[in-house]
């Protein structure tokens, strides 16, 4: 014999209401303790999951490493000055990034492309080539326009990230949860500076050559499956030293400061040079400018 | 209790029913079944090994399993194309149809996702993607509108086709409260998640080729005509294989709107081609890569042409109501339809979009032999899906397969 | 170089009068070796010069032989020198000190120590001069916002011949079909 309906009806509402209440009483564990985005934990979890993140890369490299979890300092934005009359493309800014920046060399990732363009055509980036390999450098009629990510005060990027794994730190540099990427890649296509590399295998640091002084969102060693790009040094930068591009350039074309610093280097270029930015009509408000020092 | 023996005898029922075929069937689930279990193999290697194994590198990051999402999102809207006569018209030729139209919407959802999931580098970490535990980056990124439009639309369709479909299968009216309302907002849902889509891409300034905003409305056009395409096809085949009537005033309907959403399609073509070619700035490289070549670099120019070639072929057809009624040439129409819109809105239009890349460097990107399995593979997933869906569909809505009440008991 | 202070010292010279070197005393010496540098607030700390192993001090040799101002082409020492500097207008005393070899002299006969030849370079590059002094021109390292040091103009130009020679580059980046382990499936 069949209950009759009102019954049934009631004990369908309490059911779906206890299993309701349990979902969402998980869902919201799950969240609290489970896997978060960098970008929005809590400190002491953040402290715990760089710890974490140092215990794992010790046991995978069979070294110890620090990684920092430095943030942002007030008053400070970075920005980055080169210097398209001295540079001669001669790449050290190249391999010292991926040196410093534990970059995978086999799938080979590099963050910084040189492009060679013709003196009499200007900067002109379609007819410019990444290739180049001559004896020397710099080559006759030519001259060389380093590409990197260019900080964006209004980055493309960060607007088309599904899930918020990139988003731009207070001091100006624009970071990536690797932790939290899912390698869609649309961000890739949103950069218009090429800036920004993907991880299409498992990355390869050969033995030994592990840069051990890491930060959680810069050169920490990055899995396969999601996008990385260069992050100003942060780890370096935000211990008060110049990027590792800056340092190695042994013709001195590369500048990095605080712009909100009006002692700083790039103040200076800003106001007594003259500064040009790459596809600005794209209104993507780069921090790194590009001058003529001669 | 009874609820729940109708429930397992339509899924034993259904069972029965996709177990059962003449030759043809077989054959047909058979290939569908080899294909997808060499795309699970190759999606394996694709796992183990990274993407890597694609043809797609930092300069041309989405290749063949964008483009056929793309494709397929169109093929999804299209069933708009039987809606809007069927519900709003109340023209009943196409009102007998309009269900097939939504299965096939929502095997192409399926699809899309499946392409979606294939092509992210961390399938592991798509929960990301669904709030509350990750964090879907609404309004801002269009991909995550594209994520809950497909989805809400894939659920609409399913829930009308399932619904009807069960209501039928024990020989009741389906429920117009909850159907009416669903199908009215799969229209405007059905343009949605295409004009999502376009948006995801022509919101890109870094890429020109996308940049325009003719974007979306183009791929209204090529979906509007490309959906229907198979559509009239597997009628076509229903037709021949079961006792489904289907009245020929329909499919010439279909076939005509068919035609005006082609023309839309070129003339919205003929308009970018004109501002490209006109204004002549540095943004016309990337429709000159397609159409002319740059240079040496001629690898996509064949697929150019033959995709205007079959458009144009295909709006022909249909467009003259004589060759609309010829069965030949309408069939042919119909295959040019999909295949000059799956070049142009598939690989014609992420490529050409991505090369040269934004240093201006041309890297030749043709799909490699893995890539190609997965993505069949993902292809057989949706029809055999769809294939399924048919085969318990057709005997419901011919009355075949109805529910058999037990003898009540007291 | 800490250990030329007394040379400087005992070989100095009130270099104003333009009298022949007394053998000046330490107070003299001192006040113009002052007068060869900057204020403290203008110099700016640079590592030591890059000299060629043991050729300073000059006046380790140059205070024994005589002066000869006149403009010739050398055939022993410094003959290696190749002069490739606005030479057609210049030669080595417009920068070397005659009568000191220790030290530079500016264009009006000022002298300069060699820690501060940017002094010297500066008056011709005046705006290489600013630029350097406010860090951007030239290489630095050291914090953004906090110590940073300078290189000599010397340490990257050689001021005999001061365009940078080219070098080898690093080599060029993989092209993207390569990039990967072994090749794909093609």
């Amino acid at each position: 014999m069949r209950a009759p309906r009102h019954e049934i009806g009631q004990d369908l509402t309490r059911r779906k209401f206890v299993s309701v209440a349990a979902a969402g009483a998980a869902g919201y564990l799950l969240t609290a303790c489970g896997p978060r985005r960098l970008h929005e934990v809590p400190p002491d979890q953040l402290r715990e999951a760089i710890e974490k993140m140092e215990r794992d890369y010790a046991e995978r490299f069979g070294t110890a490493v620090s990684v920092s979890g430095t943030g942002p300092a007030p008053g400070v934005e970075f920005a980055y000055a080169l210097d398209i009359s001295r540079c001669i493309g001669c790449r050290r800014c190249v391999y010292a990034c991926v040196e410093e920046n534990n970059q995978s060399r086999d799938p080979q990732v590099h963050w910084i492309r040189v492009l060679s363009m013709e003196k009499e055509g200007g900067v002109h980036l379609s007819e410019s080539d990444p290739y180049y390999d001559p004896e020397l450098v710099p080559e006759e009629g030519k001259f060389y326009v380093p590409v990197q990510c260019q900080q964006c005060r209004n980055p493309p990027c960060t607007k088309v990230c599904p899930v918020g794994a990139t988003w731009t730190e207070p001091d100006g540099i624009v970071v990536i949860d690797y932790d939290w990427c899912i390698g869609c890649r649309y961000c890739m296509a949103a950069c218009p500076y090429g800036a920004r590399h993907f991880n299409w295998q498992e990355p390869t640091i050969p033995d030994g050559e592990l840069n051990t002084e890491m930060h959680y969102l810069g050169n920490r060693p990055r899995p396969a499956g999601v996008v990385e790009k260069c992050t100003f040094c942060i780890q370096r930068s935000r211990e008060d030293r110049y990027p590792a591009c800056v340092e190695v350039c042994p013709v001195g074309a590369r500048k990095f400061g605080n712009l909100l610093d009006p002692e700083s280097e790039i103040r200076y270029i800003l106001e007594n040079k003259r500064v040009l930015i790459l596809k600005e009509e794209l209104n993507t408000m780069p921090k790194f400018f590009y001058f003529y020092g001669t | 209790m009874e609820t729940l023996r109708m429930f397992i005898g339509f899924y034993a029922g259904s069972l029965r029913l996709v177990s059962r075929g003449n030759r043809y069937y077989w054959a047909w689930i058979t290939f569908l079944a080899v294909l997808i279990v060499s795309g699970a193999l190759a999606y394996h290697e694709q796992v183990t090994v990274g993407l890597s194994v694609t043809a797609m590198r930092d300069q041309v990051s989405w290749g063949l399993y964008i483009g056929n999402f793309t494709f397929l999102v169109g093929v999804a809207a299209a069933a708009v194309v039987l809606v809007i006569p069927a519900y709003i018209y109340d023209w009943k030729p196409i009102r007998e149809i309009v269900i097939y139209g939504e299965l096939l919407a929502v095997s192409a959802i399926i699809m899309c996702l499946l392409f979606v999931t294939v092509d992210i580098g961390r399938p592991d970490r798509f929960w990301h993607l669904l709030p509350p535990l990750g964090h879907l980056n609404f309004p801002e990124s269009l991909l995550a509108w594209d994520v809950l439009v497909l989805n809400i639309y894939g659920v609409i369709n399913f829930v009308v086709v399932t619904h009807i479909l069960y209501r039928a299968f024990h020989g009741k009216p389906y429920n117009k409260n909850i159907v009416v309302p669903l199908v009215l907002l799969s229209i405007p849902m059905a343009v949605g998640i295409h004009t999502v889509t376009a948006f995801l891409f022509n919101g890109l300034a870094a890429r020109p080729y996308w940049n325009s905003s003719i974007l979306a409305p183009q791929f209204l056009a090529s979906a509007f005509c490309s959906g229907p395409a198979i559509l009239l096809l597997v009628l076509q085949l229903l037709r021949r294989f079961t006792h489904f009537e289907i009245r020929n005033e329909a499919i010439w309907k279909i076939a005509e709107l068919m035609a005006y959403a082609m023309f839309l399609n070129l003339f919205l073509h003929g308009a970018e081609v004109f501002k490209e070619f006109y204004s002549d700035t540095e943004h016309l490289l990337y429709a000159r890569y397609w159409f002319l070549g740059l240079g040496e670099e001629r690898t996509l120019v064949p697929f150019a042409w033959t995709a205007v070639g079959l458009n144009v072929l295909a709006f022909g057809l249909l467009v003259v109501p004589a060759t609309r009624r010829n069965w030949v040439t309408l069939n042919i129409g119909c295959l040019a339809t999909y295949f000059g819109v799956y070049i142009e809105k598939g690989m014609g239009l992420i490529i050409p979009g991505l090369t040269p890349d934004a240093l201006g460097e041309i890297y030749r990107y043709l799909f490699t032999a893995t890539e190609f399995r997965i993505a069949t593979g993902v292809f057989s997933i949706g029809f055999l899906v769809f294939t399924l869906m048919l085969k318990v569909a057709v005997p419901i809505t011919l009355g075949e397969f109805r529910h058999k009440p037990a003898r009540t008991t007291s | 170089m800490h250990k030329a202070w007394p040379f400087l010292l005992s070989a100095f010279l009130p270099l104003a009068c333009g009298d022949p070197p007394p053998a000046g005393g330490p107070g003299e010496g001192e006040a113009a070796f002052l007068q060869a540098s900057e204020s403290a607030e203008e110099r700016v700390e640079v590592p030591p010069p890059p000299f060629s192993p043991g050729i300073y001090p000059c006046s380790a040799c140059h205070s024994l032989l005589p002066t000869n101002p006149n403009r010739r082409e050398f055939t022993g020492f410094h003959a290696d020198i190749v002069l490739s500097h606005d030479e057609e207008n210049r030669w080595c005393l417009d920068c070397h000190d005659a009568e000191n070899r220790d030290l530079l002299h500016l264009a009006n006969g000022a002298p300069v120590v060699f820690e501060e030849s940017y002094r010297l370079c500066g008056q011709c590059h005046g705006e290489k001069l600013r630029d350097w002094r406010a860090g951007v021109h030239g290489r630095r390292s050291g914090a953004w916002n906090g110590h940073k040091t300078y290189l000599l103009c010397a340490h990257c130009h050689n001021p005999h011949e001061p365009r940078f020679q080219p070098m080898e580059p690093e080599p060029s980046p993989i092209s993207p079909a390569e990039t990967v382990r072994g090749g794909q499936g093609r």
